[in-house]
């Protein structure tokens, strides 16, 4: 059996259900693969023990990365390729190249940032992010743990969701 | 997630003697420094006046800054082509030189003999009012920035910020001594630091019918804006006025916000919140007016002939970042010393953000004046930026301004973490608060003592002296107030804060 394919997934009511469930089933030592909800839920990063996103560093280079790109464009076409006198200044003056400066910086930042999460998270053009339980769209809390990689039984792992408070536990296999 | 209803205890500030007598030595030191500093100016003034050469140095120094005053007259009513027709630098020093050719005759004639005495005031006495103007200034944005943090709480129905208000509050405690000193300090100083008290300079024809030769066609336009409803020259009334309605004003806020704010302590009720609400809105109004009107008067007005429209906006930015810095530095000690135990680093990450927004906002702000006056280069415009980034110490200054209230606070309070750390704040809060001080002093000082600035002792000493008191009243009224309130309706939203 290969891993990341066969799953019990564990529905909850509420989200103090499901944040008491999380401590509960890492308490009774199985790993969670994912936990999906409708609205964010304050304190479940901590709870569930996820890593700090690395998303800012990744905003912070696409901003540099637009600051120089900026920069030297203008420089380039300004001062080098095709100098034109603009109001008296010199040909490469720094303060008329601020605001496009800022403006690339912000959208590079932006648009990497967004396409970094899209990719990171499953959701860039052509992919579809799997369902475990489509009422997680709704009004359910839902955490899924993966079968293959927990050297617990079924039944096991299906008693100490019921343990933590799901409401209901059913098995998910993808393809 | 589970909203518990923590009970919490009531904190009240101890102003310790500890505390007390540190905060003394900090004002003897600054007494010190401002005394030695005022020695120094005096003695050094003294030997240029014993020689013939630096006499001769003294009076060149005055014509330049007539001339430079009058650069901006000039080129307005005699049309001088020179700075608009020269993009690159050289375009400044030429016009600088040529203003000083109109305006040396003018000087060593008439101009003195009509005018009043004020360029025979000695520079170390330019100096300390300088310092004391500039630094009145800043402490004064510091105490009305508080109850303007306060009220913007209110108004905004913030939830978080229970523990931190009355830090804010505490600081609004200032804006009484703020409004004395500055009406002081201006029937003190008026002469010195606002040219447009000169009454020389209005009506083009004297009272025995010749030619007014000290007449500013421009000033004289703006003499309503001082002097309404009396005559130009004479007492600035509508300018008095003024100041006196703001400070009136803020103080009687102040008064009336704190003094429910208090109440509520001893009643169990949502009604005062739903008042102090209602009250801080019109505050709100009266801040946004009063704020912007009142860095036109102290601030702008020293650099007469000179607008922007930014102004208004720039010193609250200013002011605004720094009263941030305060009161999250106070905030940070407190912690360290044990108090405002409902205050954790989700708090500070609020606080955190509002020190690195409100950084760029006033990067932004100084940006978008700089930009304009650079590009559009109208030679009574640019005289304000050329002032200060041609002449030691403005020109120093004015890079640092952008390195220390810009490029730090805004890389090192870049990270999440970084803005949820006592240490960091710890080390950026002052780091910011000095960069404004600095920021103030290109605005007030270069407009006052023209190229003959100084940053020696005797503004260090000031600026000592000014924060000192500042402290010690700021913490003796914390100190008599709890740190929160016990039944601020937004206490438990404020405790189950979390981001």
């Amino acid at each position: 059996m290969d891993a990341d394919k066969n799953f019990l997934v564990g529905v909850f009511d509420d989200e103090d259900a499901v944040l008491k469930g999380i401590k509960k089933v890492r308490g009774a030592g199985l790993k969670i693969h994912d936990v999906f909800s409708p609205f964010p839920v304050h304190g479940i990063d901590d709870a569930l023990g996820i890593k700090k996103s690395r998303l800012p560093i990744a905003a912070f280079l696409f901003g540099l990365t637009g600051t120089s790109l900026a920069l030297t464009m203008q420089i380039w076409m300004l001062g080098y390729d095709w100098p034109m006198i603009i109001g008296g200044k010199n040909f490469v003056s720094l303060p008329p190249f601020i605001p496009v400066t800022f403006e690339l910086t912000v959208l590079l930042a932006a648009l990497g940032m967004v396409a970094t999460f899209m990719i990171a998270s499953n959701l860039k053009p052509y992919s579809w992010p799997r369902q475990f339980d489509v009422r997680s769209t709704d009004d359910k809390h839902v955490m899924a743990i993966d079968l293959d990689l927990n050297g617990k039984s079924k039944a096991e792992i299906s008693q100490i969701l019921k343990d933590a408070g799901a409401s209901e536990v059913n098995e998910k296999n993808f393809e | 997630m589970a909203h518990h209803h923590a009970e919490v205890q009531e904190e009240h500030y101890i102003f310790k003697p500890e505390t007390k007598r540190k905060l003394f030595m900090l004002l003897i030191a600054g007494v010190v420094l401002f005394a030695l500093g005022l020695f120094m100016a005096i003695s050094s003034e003294g030997k240029h006046e014993g020689g013939d050469h630096h006499a001769a140095t003294n009076s060149h120094q005055l014509v330049a800054s007539v001339a430079q005053d009058s650069v901006a007259s000039d080129s307005v009513a005699a049309t001088d082509h020179h700075a608009t027709e020269n993009p690159s630098d050289k375009s400044a020093e030429h016009s600088d030189a040529h203003a000083a050719e109109h305006a040396a005759p003018a000087h060593g004639g008439e101009h003195h003999a009509a005018g009043g005495h004020h360029d025979e005031t000695p520079t170390w006495k330019k100096r300390l009012f300088s310092t004391l103007w500039h630094n009145n200034v800043f402490f004064a944005g510091l105490g009305i920035i508080g109850l303007f943090f306060v009220a913007i709480q209110y108004a905004a129905q913030a939830g978080w910020s229970v523990g931190v208000k009355r830090v804010g509050l505490a600081l609004g405690s200032w804006i009484p001594f703020a409004g004395i000193l500055m009406l002081g300090l201006y029937f003190l100083t008026h002469h010195d630091i606002f040219h447009w008290t000169h009454s020389y300079l209005y009506g083009e024809k004297l009272a025995d019918g010749s030619v007014n030769p000290g007449h500013d066609e421009i000033i004289d336009g703006k003499a309503p804006f001082f002097f309404w409803p009396l005559a130009g020259g004479t007492f600035p009334l509508f300018f008095i006025v003024r100041m006196v309605v703001f400070f009136g004003g803020w103080y009687i806020f102040f008064n009336v916000i704190k003094k429910n704010m208090l109440k509520e302590d001893l009643e169990n009720t949502t009604a005062y919140w739903f008042k102090i609400r209602g009250i801080s809105a019109w505050f709100l109004i009266f801040f946004a007016v009063s704020s912007s009107v009142a860095a036109w008067d102290w601030v702008m007005s020293i650099d007469t002939h000179w607008f922007s429209t930014m102004f208004g906006w720039y010193v609250f930015a200013s002011w605004w970042v720094t009263g941030l810095a305060t009161i999250t530095l106070i905030v940070v000690l407190l912690k360290n010393a044990g108090y405002l135990k409902i205050v954790n680093s989700n708090h500070l990450h609020d606080l955190g953000k509002f020190c690195f927004a409100f950084s760029i906002f006033w990067t932004y702000i100084w940006f978008g004046q700089f930009l304009l006056i650079y590009y559009a280069n109208i030679p009574e415009e640019v005289t304000y930026f050329m002032e200060r980034m041609r002449n030691s110490p403005y020109s120093w200054i004015f890079y640092l301004n952008l390195i220390v209230n810009f490029v730090l606070p805004f890389l090192m309070l870049m990270t999440r973490d970084a803005k949820r750390q006592l240490s960091m704040l710890r080390v950026v809060c002052p780091i910011i608060i000095i960069g404004h001080w600095f920021d103030f002093f290109n605005m007030v000082t270069p407009g006052v003592m023209k190229e003959n600035g100084v940053l020696g002792l005797l503004e260090i000493g000031t600026a000592l002296i000014f924060a000192a008191t500042f402290l010690l009243v700021v913490l003796g009224a914390l100190s008599k107030m709890p740190l929160f309130g016990k039944h601020d309706p937004m206490l438990q939203e404020s405790i189950n804060h979390h981001i």
